[in-house]
């Protein structure tokens, strides 16, 4: 167990490193691009003097350099600084938008997880049947579809056809958990038809795989049911593969749904990601960023250790 | 069956133009059927109550309360139609009316104007609007440190003072008749000052007809009726007034079409006609005086010379853009930017596409083989790089060889237009021809984006200025409009009518076109049927 301790402090100190990283390309990338928030934000009404006054107000008119350690410092000490553009706190502004993400990932990933694993579990016991055929031909259509084409497809037939589910997901602070949950439903369905693939052929080969060792031959051969072949002997060993697939997916569900904001009009963190680099601010565009980029550090990390938790010559090294 | 009923189906193509008739002479109200296809404004009373959401088309996460730096229209309509007021008013009929002045007058040089103020007008809190409010206001947009958009509106504003409670006094250091109109530009909302003279702009505190209940940026704002509203009882018809941003035009649509919004601003124009059909939803289009151009950098070459300019003018197919990148929701430009919406529009004849003339001005310039890049993004308006690709072909049959530069949205203003020779641009207009033309004609202003100088022009635009009798402003506006027709560096290919679409429960008299939805003012000035 000390050996797992032991990892995960050592892969935190680099996951920190990581973000530091992080925040260096970030600020140089969105330096890079042209114009800043001054003009970003006057656009066509943009005047020399008017853009200067804004600059100077807000500190833009210091070199790069300066700029970016006076923001690291301020971080250091826990204060991410106010929006350019609203002048508004950036936990405020970032906070109920991460909220919302998290909670349409979450609400996507517990149709999408068991649905993907079973429907993997059962490709594999029927395996090359009419039912496994039709199965990946269903999933590998759902995720060669945009996201936007899935999503007006459910749009068109269960919003506009049919007024079953709200065609926008207009949720605010007040609205309830059940309302959420029904608001929520066709974005949630879109994301699982585009993360569900991936995840269940993966169950499906990792399984299919295995099926050909000597110690499920064994056990065929005592004359274990193939279902309980696959469930008691096949998949504890199939699990890190799942494991990680299932944790880049999550990971997906929370920093790749922009478009699918979009399309419902949600509140999500990546409309604000978007609408921030438009007008190069800056701050909350640092803070988005440092958000997926520590989704991706804890998920990877959190697939790891559950690898690791699953596979006994891997808890106890010898 | 009633005529309604009738209208309906019709509209829903659900019976024929014959049927209709019958069952309109059926129905006897065969005079009625006479706006048939027109969008039916019922001039009926307007009725008190009901919750109104409206789904803009722009809107962003980033946008403030603070009128000094609006850019889209959700706070456009938010932040001056809604929430606050301003001096004064162009009428739903195009003309400069009364708000929170009540009445005002020129010195004979127009260089002083004097402004009697509304007494008792309140804002949302409850403080009574004084003359330092208005001061403070206009004063938030001016000097050194402001980071307002309409500082240039203000720039020859020598002194702003009171005279007494209720009266203000503006003096300019050159006179201008079209002053009053100034106020109604939507930067120069009345805000709440402080006292010290700054203003509080970023509460939503106002004068308007709504008052702010919550308001997040990019998504959506909620206002409510505020009782003591100085228009009171024939204006502010809705209990409530919803805004909700949905930049996505399907999402948008949808939206519309499913009920979860009453009115929504920015129809596709290439589904236009679908959603006309469907039941119960009513297009509705207002020609104001937004308008596509194609600035060339006249002090750079090819482009100073005339010849050139009008090689190029006569080289584009307008008809054809209109039919396919408005879909006809629109008129054609002749090269100048007073649309038919302007009070002053002159009635120049029409410049159309004749390859014949381009060549011979081409010719003119030296330059058979001539070839010019044209540099275009969506960002200018959309459908410019259509438009554009367009135009390459319009202009190869006059032997002229366009080739269109794709440019990224991202930056488009300050990378590509007024820096590259020849681009897509397009002006959301302005209600007055002295306006438009100071804002992006005259010499040497900061948005004169051809670097245009017209020495007869710029005379004519100062003195023009000045004059308060009608009839011989409206003389100098045409030839203005002539010579920027004819020498002027900026091609004027299209006017784009707002197109929006509602439920037809809604109602509403005459539909102001200085700005899109119903001049901004949409919330006070509709009703439900």
């Amino acid at each position: 167990m000390s050996a797992i301790l032991k990892m995960i402090s050592q892969r935190l100190a680099l996951g920190l490193l990581t973000l530091w990283v992080v925040t260096i390309i970030i600020f140089m990338a969105v330096e890079l691009l042209p114009g800043d928030f001054a003009e970003a934000l006057l656009g066509q009404a943009a005047t020399e003097e008017t853009v200067a006054a804004i600059r100077r107000e807000l500190g833009l008119d210091q070199p790069a350099f300066t700029r970016y350690f006076l923001w690291l410092g301020d971080v250091l000490q826990g204060d991410f600084g106010r929006s350019l553009a609203s002048d508004r706190l950036i936990s405020e502004l970032v906070g109920p938008r991460v909220y919302n993400t998290l909670f349409l990932a979450a609400y996507a990933a517990v149709i999408a997880v068991p649905v993907a694993l079973t429907l993997g579990v059962l490709a594999a016991l029927y395996r090359n049947s009419l039912y496994d055929r039709s199965v990946n031909v269903g999933a590998l259509a759902a995720i060669s579809s945009p996201e936007f084409f899935a999503a007006y497809i459910l749009v068109y037939f269960f919003a506009v056809q049919n007024a079953w589910f709200p065609a926008i997901a207009r949720v605010s602070e007040t609205t309830g958990f059940g309302a959420r949950l029904e608001m929520l439903f066709l974005p949630a369905v879109t994301l699982t038809l585009v993360t569900m693939a991936h995840m269940m052929r993966m169950t499906r080969a990792a399984i299919i795989n295995l099926m050909a060792s000597p110690y499920i031959e064994m056990a065929r051969l005592k004359g274990v049911p193939r279902g309980r072949i696959i469930t008691k002997h096949a998949l504890p060993n199939a699990l890190s593969p799942i494991i990680n697939v299932v944790a880049l997916n999550l990971a997906y569900l929370i920093v790749g749904v922009v478009v699918v904001e979009v399309v419902f009009a949600y509140p999500g963190l990546g409309q604000l990601l978007v609408d921030s680099v438009a007008k190069r601010d800056m701050p909350v565009v640092q803070a988005s960023c440092l958000v997926f980029a520590v989704t991706y550090i804890l998920l990877n990390l959190l697939a790891d250790i559950l690898s690791i938790l699953s596979n006994p010559r891997l808890l106890h090294p010898r | 069956m009633t005529m309604k009923e009738l209208e309906r189906l019709y509209a829903a193509n659900k019976i024929s133009r014959r049927d209709f008739l019958a069952g309109a002479a059926a129905v006897g109200a065969l005079g009625a059927a006479g706006t048939l296809g027109a969008p039916s404004a019922r001039a009926a009373t307007p009725k008190k109550g009901g919750h109104m959401r409206v789904g803009l088309g722009t809107g962003s996460t980033s946008d403030v309360l603070d009128p000094a730096t609006f850019d889209t229209t959700f706070n456009q309509v938010l932040g001056y139609g809604t929430l606050r007021s301003s001096l004064t008013e162009v009428t739903p009929e195009g003309d400069i009316g009364p708000e929170i002045a009540e009445s005002w007058e020129a010195s004979p040089d127009a260089k002083t104007w004097v402004f009697k103020l509304r007494q008792g007008v309140e804002f949302h809190d409850g403080k009574s609007m004084t003359v330092d409010d208005v001061i403070a206001s206009l004063n938030h947009h001016r000097g050194e440190e402001t980071q307002s958009a309409a500082k240039p509106l203000l720039a020859s504003v020598e002194e702003i003072r009171a005279d007494g409670p209720d009266t203000l006094v503006v003096q300019l250091a050159a006179g201008n008749a079209d002053f009053p109109y100034y106020m109604t530009d939507y930067h120069l909302a009345i805000l709440p000052s402080d006292g010290e003279g700054k203003v509080d702009a970023t509460s939503g505190n106002g004068t308007g007809p709504y008052k702010l209940e919550s308001f997040e940026p990019g998504v959506s704002a909620m206002t409510s009726r505020f009782e003591n509203y100085f228009k009171g009882g024939d204006r502010q018809h809705f209990d409530s007034f919803e805004m909700l941003a949905l930049t996505d035009t399907a999402a948008r649509t949808n939206a519309m079409t499913t009920g979860e919004v009453d009115y929504m601003e920015r129809a596709d124009l290439k589904t236009v006609h679908l959603l006309e059909r469907r039941p119960g939803v009513a297009v509705l289009k207002t020609d104001g005086t937004q308008h596509y151009t194609m600035p060339m950098i006249t002090t750079q070459d090819p482009y100073t010379d005339n010849n050139v300019r009008l090689a190029l003018k006569h080289a584009i197919n307008r008809e054809d853009l209109l039919e396919k990148v408005l879909r006809g929701y629109g008129a054609v430009g002749n090269d100048h930017p007073i649309g038919t919406a302007n009070r002053y529009h002159a009635d120049i004849e029409q410049r159309t596409y004749d390859p014949d003339k381009a060549r011979f001005y081409a010719k003119q310039a030296g330059m058979e083989n001539l070839a010019v890049n044209l540099s275009a993004a969506d960002a200018a308006f959309a459908g410019a790089v259509d438009a554009a690709v367009l135009f390459r072909e319009h202009a190869a049959a006059a032997g002229i060889d366009v080739t269109v530069v794709r440019e990224p949205n991202d930056g488009y203003w300050s990378d590509v237009w007024m820096v590259k020779p020849f681009s897509m641009c397009y002006w959301g207009g302005r209600p007055t021809e002295d306006q438009m033309f100071t804002t992006a004609y005259a010499d040497g202003v900061p948005w004169n984006d051809t670097f245009w100088s017209h020495e007869r022009f710029n005379s004519l635009l100062v003195e023009a200025r000045a004059v308060l009798d009608e009839a011989k402003r409206a003389e100098m506006y045409y030839e203005m409009q002539q010579i920027v027709r004819d020498e002027g560096g900026v091609i004027v290919p299209l006017f784009a009518s707002y197109v929006d679409a509602h439920t037809d429960k809604l109602a509403h008299g005459a539909v102001g076109s200085n700005y899109a939805l119903d001049g901004f003012k949409l919330a006070e000035r509709w009703w439900w049927a």
